[in-house]
């Protein structure tokens, strides 16, 4: 018996119609990409399906690498066989017992290669009855199967296959454009990201830093969590904007209760800068409703104005619990917790508003010029690809 | 030279040892300083503990970094005792572990502990249903050695881990010392709450090893300080050593995965030799043993005499454990499978590592007939 490929089907894009085919060459791009490691296979593909021949290749890692790829909604391991009907006999048989939890099968034939002397009804009634008569606890279920056993009986050769393993469905990651993911380094944003991504998003991120006041540690916090989030997709790109200027100018000149809610409106307004200079068409916040005071409706509504670009929310209305938990799926988690001030922390008021007034917050902020601050940080911003992180932690690799 | 006393300890593998020297030369910053010295080691720490979890199938913050075998046992038994006394005051484990878990236990009867010493059979395996007739309501710790480092038979931790399942208020503690590497083994099912490795047995440093601890479970700390490791150990993080392991836990497994076959091919070209001499007695069970561990007796040979004979040609083995225990002369774990004075007195251990060859074992073999015919040849 042996594995011969991976049959992948496609997920949400298959409803797609005339432009399926830029969804399924993303896919197949980013499977190659994803498989890289793996010399030995080779990838094909056609309008419904995917086929990774496997060419001696464990299908195991291959199906665990796969199981994140985005666009993908399910895949199958193929055995191959001789076109023998002992042959077919055995493998099927080795399949059906190797499986856990199954009691019941169906068995479905399919024969193109019309030399081969069973047609596929009988056929059915022949495999099933020798898989009944060769174990003791299944039965066969036509309607309702735990396993079906799919037997494709070509002209080169029998191709079996049996239960579907769940992809990651939504869409290739790089067919519905880019978006700037404003990053922290807390539990919310790289999760918003995450969901971003499942939507065929490219993402850039952007990270506002505060140094002396927020650490080095903190730099990395945030530079682990964009490389963790490149596993689902592509090289991320990262602004790290030196803040801290702007930041104390702000916390100088804005009363305390409103500091926080200009902060946040500047902090969009330079995003929005670094997006247009980018070409990228979207901001992505990790918000939800309610969750701090930055995040109350009044507060959206007044930090919002600033801009007339789309910020998608894909947390806005979700409960903490549930975002935790694909946190900890995602394993950001782990690095997400990690206890360092992010710049959204250092200068908290005591009692920032929860219910900014609109008015108000343009009252403080006309008699705060930040054009020139704002010049100058993205004239000295750092952009980090996530690329290079790698090469920077090979040194620590090759040590463990 | 021949190097075959591994379960002793094993010769640091050089990758490991650069690893050593290069992190105490170049990151030599504390953990938990602030500025950049410090963050850097507290990065490769970090990594050193995803590795290793990676490695043991568990969650980072149930790896707890101790200075080996010896503390991690002592962790797991006094800690457990001191943090749970108020449920009971019963512990069980078996005659045969290592000192450190014995002595433990021993210490802890002192402070009015109860413990019951499972025996084994001749093959030094407990029995299942005495471990289970042994639990009382007082019952809070079963600790029991994966892999006996003696004469290497395997503990059956699965289904004393099943029965263990069964009492929520029972802890089970597997000293994986001997198994790490050897066997395939998974502390990540339910039942198993702690479990000791250390580094040293597997071509890492002295004075490096780690404690499993499942996740949530409190232990009353033996060292207090700094709050490092979670403050269940203390003490400024020993960063190259804690690399080190890591890397040779890496090594190991890979060992394990490719190579088992070969150690297992040696061992019985051993078996094989020791028991076409006259009178031996191999004292490892044939099934359900490490496959690096050859335990045997010469009866009537004095095994320091034997040892010394095979050192003239370059040849290093061991006799019992080198942790002496209550009869000076006999080994305790021999005793406890019921062997006779005789053979409890006279035996042998070979431990093995991957870096050994057939070449080697046939080489051996040959001096051992050669050793054993001129010994006896000084006995009437």
């Amino acid at each position: 018996m042996q594995y011969d490929h991976i049959v992948v089907r496609y997920g949400e894009l298959t409803l797609k119609g005339k432009n399926r085919k830029i969804f399924t060459t993303k896919l197949g791009e980013n499977v190659r990409e994803k498989l890289k490691g793996f010399s030995n296979i080779k990838v094909n593909k056609n309008r419904d399906r995917m086929f990774i021949l496997l060419n001696g290749e464990d299908p195991e890692p291959i199906l665990e690498k796969l199981k994140d790829v985005f666009g993908i909604g399910s895949m199958s391991v193929a055995l191959k066989t001789e076109n023998d009907e002992a042959a077919i006999k055995n493998a099927a048989l080795e399949l059906l017992t190797k499986k856990e939890n199954v009691k019941t099968f169906k068995i479905t034939t399919k024969r193109s290669n019309k030399e081969f002397p069973i047609g596929s009804q009988t056929f059915n009634h022949v495999l099933g009855g020798y898989l009944l008569s060769n174990t003791n606890d299944f039965t066969v279920d036509v309607h309702h199967p735990d396993l079906e056993i799919h037997v494709d009986i070509r002209n080169d050769a029998t191709y079996i296959t049996s239960e579907k393993i769940l992809g990651a469905g939504g869409l290739p990651v790089g067919s519905s454009g880019k978006t700037l993911l404003l990053l922290s380094g807390g539990i919310d944003s790289p999760v918003a990201g995450y969901l971003t991504m499942n939507r065929g998003v490219q993402l850039e991120a952007i990270h506002f830093h505060s140094p002396p006041y927020t650490s080095e540690r903190a730099k990395e916090k945030v530079l682990d969590l964009a490389e963790k989030l490149t596993y689902y997709g592509k090289n991320i790109r990262i602004h790290m904007i030196p803040f801290t200027a702007l930041q104390q100018k702000i916390h100088r000149e804005v009363p305390h209760g409103y500091s926080m809610t200009v902060m946040r409106r500047v902090m969009l307004k330079i995003s929005e800068a670094v997006a247009k200079e980018e070409n990228i068409l979207s901001i992505t916040t990790g918000e939800s409703l309610g969750q701090v005071a930055s995040q109350t409706m009044e507060s959206m509504h007044a930090i919002n104005e600033v801009t007339n670009y789309p910020v998608l929310r894909p947390l806005v209305a979700m409960d903490k619990e549930d975002i935790i938990k694909i946190s900890e799926k995602i394993n950001m988690y782990d690095i997400s917790i990690r206890p360092y001030e992010d710049c959204c922390t250092v200068f908290v008021p005591k009692a920032p508003k929860t219910k900014p007034r609109l008015e108000k917050v343009l009252q403080f902020e006309a008699h705060l010029d930040y054009e020139q601050e704002i010049k100058e940080l993205l004239a000295n911003k750092e952009v980090i690809e996530t690329s290079s992180l790698r090469k920077k932690s090979k040194e620590f690799d090759d040590l463990l | 030279m021949i190097y075959f006393d591994n379960s002793a300890t094993t010769k640091p593998d050089p990758n490991v040892l650069d690893s050593f020297i290069k992190v105490t030369q170049d990151f030599y910053g504390n953990p938990s300083s602030m500025h950049d010295l410090g963050k850097n080691a507290e990065t490769l720490l970090r990594k050193a503990r995803e590795q290793i979890a990676n490695l043991l199938s568990v969650s980072n913050d149930e790896i707890i970094f101790t200075s080996g075998g010896t503390e991690g046992n002592n962790l797991a038994i006094k800690g457990i005792a001191l943090q749970h006394q108020a449920r009971g005051k019963h512990i069980i484990t078996t005659q045969v572990e290592h000192p450190s878990v014995l002595l433990a236990c021993e210490a802890l009867e002192e402070l009015g502990f109860q413990v019951t010493y499972l025996p084994v059979d001749n093959y030094g395996r407990i029995s299942i249903e005495e471990l289970e007739n042994s639990i009382t309501n007082e019952t809070i710790l079963v600790s029991v050695m994966y892999v006996n480092n003696e004469i290497g038979t395997i503990q059956p931790i699965e289904e004393i881990a099943a029965i263990t399942n069964k009492y929520p208020k029972l802890f089970f503690h597997v000293d994986a010392v001997q198994a790490y590497g050897k066997i395939p083994i998974n502390l990540n099912i339910d039942g198993i709450d702690f479990s000791t490795l250390s580094g040293h047995k597997i071509h890492g440093l002295k004075g490096t090893g780690l404690l499993y601890i499942k996740n949530g479970t409190i232990l009353f700390p033996l060292l207090h300080g700094g709050g490092q490791e979670m403050k269940v150990r203390s003490g400024t993080e020993n960063v190259a050593g804690i690399v080190a392991l890591a890397k040779a836990m890496r090594i190991q497994l890979d060992h394990l995965n490719e190579d088992q076959k070969s150690l297992v091919e040696m061992k019985s070209e051993l078996l094989r030799a020791i028991e076409k001499i006259d009178g031996t007695v191999v004292n490892t069970p044939t099934e359900n043993a490490a496959p690096h561990i050859i335990n045997f007796s010469i009866p009537r040979l004095k095994p320091e005499v034997v040892i010394h004979a095979l050192e003239e040609h370059g040849i290093y083995i061991s006799t019992k454990s080198a942790c002496a225990s209550k009869s000076p002369d006999k080994s305790s774990v021999l005793v406890a499978c019921q062997k006779n004075d005789e053979v409890s007195r006279s035996g042998l251990r070979i431990s093995l590592a991957y870096s050994n060859t057939l070449e080697e074992i046939k080489y051996f073999n040959q001096k051992l007939a050669l050793v054993v015919n001129q010994l006896r040849k000084g006995i009437r």
